[in-house]
């Protein structure tokens, strides 16, 4: 029984900024729904009293002094923006 | 003599000392190589054979000289190389020219060696055959017919058919191992934190990692020499020593406890030509004197499924910086909202396989799945963790299969992406576990196709991979088997009667 349903994936589209076609959709619907399928298997792992591992390495709270640095000069970042305005990345318009 | 691009970087390296190797030459060499083969291997994206001469004269009058002068180091899509377009293979970045170079090719580069960027890749290293690339597939040089293995395909594939000296890949659940097998060369997966990943284009922050794709042992020793160590630009990258890697290769493996892990004997899928080349490249390390012991590591079947969350999860998080704002592609909106820019923007740039991690990543992550799928994959990676701590208190290597198996066939598995994920189920364990993993030649299917040997061991412990690689490399041959890319027995076009192999 599917339970992802192209809502879902629509909805999930949205929040990751995505448009996707109906086609893409119908297809993502089907794939993501055999995916957690398999995925599903982990709820019968046991994990009580496990912690989760977010990271391999036992690194925390790295820091740097704090000094000034040279950085990437505005006018070579800008130079990589689709499209400017002086010294500011244009974008379509935010507000009314 | 052998052509000079058939070598290695240690052989180069005597050759150039006793005058005998003039580093344009070698380029020169490389170049027709690269313009022989690249129409249909398609290793490489593009490759700009003015700069390289230029770059190269520019080493040769002001160095610096060191380890590398002179050697030709191809560099994978996704790592940033100052004014050189660096895409990850995805239409999102076309014409992306990163104003700073990545620490581990600036590391090449102050060890002297000429940088070719742009081997291919799938698409943000979404893969594991170099389908997914947003510029063409790359094909195996055994088997033109057949995947080279992904994501760091580009880079195996012209290691293999010498149309590189050596390479870089990355790997975050088996991108330099698996493609290292599929084309019969070695490839090293680092620890997590050995090497620095700044200039990297991330994928999955806590699994990714930069390592060599070589053509023997001592090539990976002597690339992992000069790439590892600390990075203040990364503050994942681990403050710890870095050892002579050259030297500890040779040191003697006698009492070294190798250990075969039961779960991947009995894994679904097996061919058995692989399954017969592990056993006996095991008899091989028996009688270099180290020692066969048992071990366990009982996660295994939950591997694949917790990583397709975990890495998943982590790119939907790190390529939701594509948004057409401050770089790359821009999608045009007549009018149109910010937020139609941003859908449209990134509906146009990525492939097919971007969009289904994207989509997968966002849900395991949205309200009401979190716990469920990504909490819970966070648990299991835990106990896939200790079942590695565990099994080295009782070897201190690990072996395997790479793969389970040979290269498969171009468009078998590109429908199915859970097939394509299962296929990975070797090499993402060591990604998870952040522990070191190297893939290097042990045999030849009935086919012909190369099979790899992985070998895994603890946290740091690259000397001891290295140790167990370099004599096992010494006492067999499967290194020294090359595909044959003849131009008289080989039809580019078609692929018919490729494959066949030579001894050099």
């Amino acid at each position: 029984m599917a339970i992802v349903t192209t809502q879902d994936v629509q909805h999930v589209a949205l929040l990751a900024r995505l448009a996707l076609g109906d086609d893409e959709l119908k297809k993502l619907a089907a794939q993501l729904d055999e995916i957690l399928e398999y995925v599903r298997q982990l709820q019968a792992v046991s994990t009580d009293g496990v912690d989760p591992t977010s990271h391999a390495l036992p690194l925390a709270d790295i820091t740097r002094p704090d000094q000034r640095l040279p950085s990437l000069p505005p006018e070579e970042a800008l130079t990589l923006a689709p499209a400017r305005h002086g010294h500011l990345v244009k974008v379509p318009k935010v507000i009314d | 003599m052998d052509r000079l691009c058939t070598r290695t970087i240690h052989e180069l390296r005597s050759l150039m000392d006793q005058g005998a190797c003039d580093p344009q030459a070698l380029l020169e060499e490389l170049l027709e190589q690269i313009e022989r083969l690249n129409p249909t291997l398609h290793a490489y994206i593009t490759v700009d054979a003015e700069r390289l001469r230029q770059r190269l004269e520019q080493r040769l009058r002001q160095g610096p000289r060191g380890k590398l002068f002179g050697i030709p180091i191809t560099v994978k899509d996704n790592l940033c190389v100052q004014g050189e377009e660096t895409t990850c293979a995805s239409r999102i970045l076309r014409n992306f020219r990163p104003p700073y170079t990545a620490s581990a090719v600036e590391r090449l580069c102050q060890a002297g060696a000429i940088i070719v960027p742009r081997a291919n890749m799938d698409e943000f290293a979404f893969g594991s055959s170099t389908e997914s690339s947003a510029y063409g597939v790359t094909r195996n040089p055994w088997d033109l017919e057949r995947v080279p293995g992904g994501s760091s395909g580009g880079s195996a594939c012209a290691v293999a058919a010498d149309a590189a000296i050596a390479a870089l890949g990355t790997d975050t659940g088996g991108s330099i191992r698996q493609p290292a097998a599929f084309c019969g060369v070695v490839g090293l997966k680092p620890t997590y934190g050995r090497v620095s990943r700044y200039g990297l284009i991330a994928f999955a922050s806590s699994l990714d990692c930069i390592g060599p794709i070589t053509k023997d042992v001592h090539d990976c020793a002597l690339l992992l020499s000069v790439l590892a160590g600390y990075d203040p630009k990364d503050s994942t990258c681990a403050p710890v020593e870095v050892p002579d890697y050259v030297a500890a290769m040779q040191q003697p493996v006698q009492g070294l406890r190798f250990g075969v892990p039961n779960e991947y004997l009995i894994e679904a899928g097996i061919e058995p030509d692989v399954k017969a080349a592990l056993e006996e490249s095991c008899r091989a390390l028996e009688q270099l004197g180290m020692q066969r012991v048992s071990v366990s590591l009982p996660h295994t079947s939950s591997a694949v499924a917790t990583y397709y969350v975990v890495a998943t999860a982590e790119a939907s998080s790190n390529l939701a910086r594509y948004d057409g704002v401050r770089y790359g592609a821009r999608a045009a909106t007549d009018g149109g909202s910010l937020l139609d820019m941003y859908q449209r923007t990134r509906a146009d740039g990525f492939g097919t396989e971007a969009k289904r991690r994207i989509i997968l990543g966002t849900y395991v992550l949205s309200r009401g799945y979190y716990d469920a799928y990504y909490l819970k994959g966070l648990k299991v990676r835990t106990l896939i963790k200790r079942d590695f701590d565990e099994a080295l208190t009782h070897c201190d290597v690990l072996i395997c299969p790479t793969s389970p198996t040979a290269a498969f066939r171009i468009g078998e598995k590109l429908d199915d992406p859970l097939q394509m994920y299962l296929s990975d189920i070797f090499t993402i364990s060591a990604n998870l576990a952040g522990i070191p993993a190297l893939s290097m030649p042990c045999g030849l299917t009935t086919k012909g196709l190369p099979i790899g040997m992985q070998l895994m061991a603890g946290p740091f412990r690259e000397e001891t991979l290295l140790q167990a690689a370099y004599a096992y490399e010494q006492a067999t041959e499967w290194h020294r088997r090359k595909p044959d890319l003849r131009p008289q027995t080989s039809d580019f076009r078609t692929g018919k009667e490729v494959g066949g192999v030579t001894d050099v």
